[in-house]
């Protein structure tokens, strides 16, 4: 089992025949994700190189395909309206790449999309390894297996990724959440999903500065996971405050957003805070039970 | 983008909160013609971006045209300097408003809350003052309400908050509509923030924006590009434009202050992502050094762009080793060496003691070239820390 996508889930691309959209296609088709088609407005009808139909709106697409799942690839003041067509077509969950929607567009589409789960944007979308990958991560990094990953970047999780399929520990679904401060899936959200996933035994929640989502997780942890072992990590840890670090939600102000709140927080609440990615495969190890065999 | 009180109150106007008349004036002359023309009480107030302007010197009252001259003559071109900003910021324009009877002052800003998705609007009839000061000293006097973005905003939400902040008398039957207003200008301009300290009611009954504090969501101003136009005459970031410069976003780069008692911020640091970006700079950190900056070169980037971030991250004096982190996704580990090949081949750039630390898509392709110029990439982000932070201080 996996969070929020398996291996039959049906994707569209929204923005299918851009450059990145054809590109990420191509990937995802190569991972093994059912791309069952996509969207261009205008470009209904045809069909790209390797053979999926492209469609005029997202509703003719589902109508088509039956699609469950969407990608975005539109620019950033498209984003909201990309979001909406998905929500009004009845997809059920949609990965946001598109990095800078106005934050205000994305408050407003958070209140307007009851039903469809929002990932992002500025996210490297989702991955259930050996199943399904709706994203543009680099597929050859992860592996299949037990531990939940959860993260506010994109790099970040391929050197956390990394270092644990090197220990051989592999992963049920990893979220790239996303680094917009307002973003549609939060840590929260995730771990709720997790806890009820019989597969996925241990999480690492890899956070940075700025918000308090990762407060919110810790809270969460403490009440509602107390038999998943979860590792945290927060990025930025020297970032001095006032200073915006690549992510416009990257920024410490006044007293929000503070690294020492969120190791706190964390801490208190039974996790470990590894001080560097390194350390997160040996924490996580051993306190992960042995899997029977 | 943040907004200087005379852009502010340009945003108010329009969307029809009341301000105090006045002028805006970027020489002394227009002050005294001003004055000249309408007698009366008025203040000269200092246009900067930093906060603390009136202790620092920035606000001064005239009651007359030759006063308002000479005040003008000594405040334009005048560097002032606080607590919060030691280096100062030089004086370039003036407002010029009416020096108002002041019955009371209160306080009203909105946010956006990124915990609940929503607009956050708090009130509190303790204006003037700092309202994280007030939050800890008397958390009573704060009221909050989060705005529904679905549903809008209702002249009862302000009814509700006025009562609730013991707002004086004078001011409820202005109110709701003024924060309606304000509401209006929060979401059409796309504002990260939106601040009247003071909301003043004058001693004749008026409820005016005595101050106005607004910071825009840059991704949103493509809306307004008469707004948008703003930014051009502002004193940018020198890091931000630096960063734009040479084609990155305008948070991409950021340059660290030394700190007292902290090891030397003497170590370059360049990664792909903002995370990984951070996560450099904590390694160095955690190695015993001081990252001197941040530099994300973000997704795909090609040779030219990696080129060009060395040349930003060696122009900084301070830094005396480089540490260039990338774990390729999109990003090409065979473009990224080329970039450092190319831009150490030039030979007009400072070179610095460099270490590289390469994996992820193509790092094959990369480590290849590297090694053909003489490159020998570490292997892990802890590894290669450790080595630069040695490097800067001075190691061989």
């Amino acid at each position: 089992m996996a969070i929020f996508l398996d291996k039959n889930s049906k994707v569209i691309v929204q923005g299918i025949t851009g450059r990145e959209g054809a590109f990420h296609t191509q990937r995802m088709l190569a991972y093994g994700t059912k791309i069952v088609g996509g969207v261009t407005p205008g470009k209904g009808g045809t069909t790209i190189e390797s053979g999926q139909p492209v469609f005029d709106t997202v509703k003719d697409a589902v109508d088509a395909t039956g699609a469950t799942h969407s990608i975005i690839f539109v620019p950033p003041f498209a984003g909201a309206d990309a979001l909406w067509e998905a929500h009004d077509a009845g997809i059920q969950l949609a990965v946001c790449i598109t990095e800078g929607i106005p934050a205000h567009d994305m408050l407003r589409v958070v209140a307007t999309t009851p039903g469809m789960r929002i990932v992002g944007g500025n996210c490297p979308g989702l991955i259930s390894p050996g199943k399904s990958l709706v994203g543009i991560m680099p597929g050859h990094v992860f592996k299949e297996g037990n531990v939940g990953m959860i993260s506010r970047s994109g790099t970040l999780t391929y050197e956390i990724v990394d270092g644990l399929t090197r220990a051989g520990l592999g992963q049920s679904t990893c979220v790239g959440i996303g680094g917009d401060p307002i973003i549609g899936t939060t840590f929260v959200d995730c771990l709720r999903a997790f806890a009820g996933d019989p597969e996925t035994h241990a999480i690492v929640v890899s956070g940075e500065i700025g918000g308090s989502d990762e407060e919110d997780a810790a809270a969460f942890i403490k009440d509602h996971l107390p038999d998943k072992p979860v590792v945290a990590f927060i990025g930025g840890r020297s970032a001095p405050k006032g200073k915006r670090l690549g992510h416009a939600g990257a920024i410490i102000s006044g007293n929000t957003g503070t690294p020492e709140s969120k190791v706190k927080a964390f801490t208190e609440g039974g996790v470990p805070v590894a001080d560097r990615p390194s350390q997160i495969p040996a924490l996580l190890a051993e306190r992960m039970k042995p899997i029977p065999v | 983008m943040k907004l200087m009180e005379y852009q502010g109150k340009d945003l108010f106007r329009r969307v029809g909160i009341p301000t105090p008349n006045g002028v805006y004036a970027t020489s002394a002359a227009e002050v005294r013609d001003y004055i000249a023309a309408h007698p009366g009480s008025w203040v000269l107030k200092s246009q900067v971006m930093m906060g603390g302007r009136g202790k620092a010197g920035g606000i001064k009252f005239a009651d007359d045209a030759a006063t308002g001259e000479t005040l003008a003559r000594e405040l334009i071109g005048k560097v002032l300097k606080s607590i919060q900003n030691p280096e100062g910021e030089e004086v370039r324009s003036l407002l010029v408003e009416e020096k108002v009877a002041i019955a009371s002052e209160a306080y009203v800003s909105i946010t956006i809350d990124r915990a609940t998705k929503k607009p956050v609007v708090i009130v509190t009839s303790q204006g003037g003052m700092d309202v994280e000061e007030v939050a800890e000293a008397h958390p009573e006097a704060i009221s909050k309400y989060w705005i529904d973005p679905a549903a809008g905003y209702s002249p009862f939400i302000g009814r509700q908050l006025a009562f609730a902040a013991k707002l004086p008398v004078g001011y409820r039957k202005a109110f709701p509509g003024l924060l309606g207003a304000l509401y209006t200008l929060f979401m059409d301009y796309g504002a990260n923030l939106v601040e009247i300290n003071p909301l003043v009611l004058t001693k004749d009954g008026r409820v005016i924006a005595s101050d106005a504090k607004v910071d825009l969501d840059d991704n949103g101003l493509y809306k307004h590009p008469d707004v948008a136009d703003w930014n051009k005459k502002q004193p940018a970031d020198a890091d931000q434009a630096a960063a734009v410069a040479i084609g990155l976003g305008m948070s991409n780069y950021a340059r660290f202050d030394d700190e007292p008692g902290a090891a030397p911020k003497n170590v370059g640091t360049i990664a792909n992502g903002a995370g990984l970006g951070m996560g450099t700079m904590d390694a160095v950190k955690n190695a015993g050094g001081g990252a001197a900056n941040f530099l994300d070169i973000g997704g795909g980037a090609q040779a030219e762009l990696v080129k060009k971030s060395y040349e930003l991250v060696t122009s900084d004096p301070r830094v005396t080793a480089m540490f260039i982190n990338i774990f390729g996704g999109i990003t090409r580990g065979d473009q990224v060496a080329k970039g450092i090949v190319e831009a150490l081949a030039g030979g007009d750039v400072r070179k610095v003691p460099l270490v590289i630390r390469l994996t992820g898509t193509n790092a094959d392709e990369g480590r290849k070239i590297l090694a053909d110029a003489g490159f020998v990439p570490v292997e892990t982000m802890d590894e290669g820390a450790a080595k630069v932070v040695a490097l800067a201080n001075g190691a061989n």
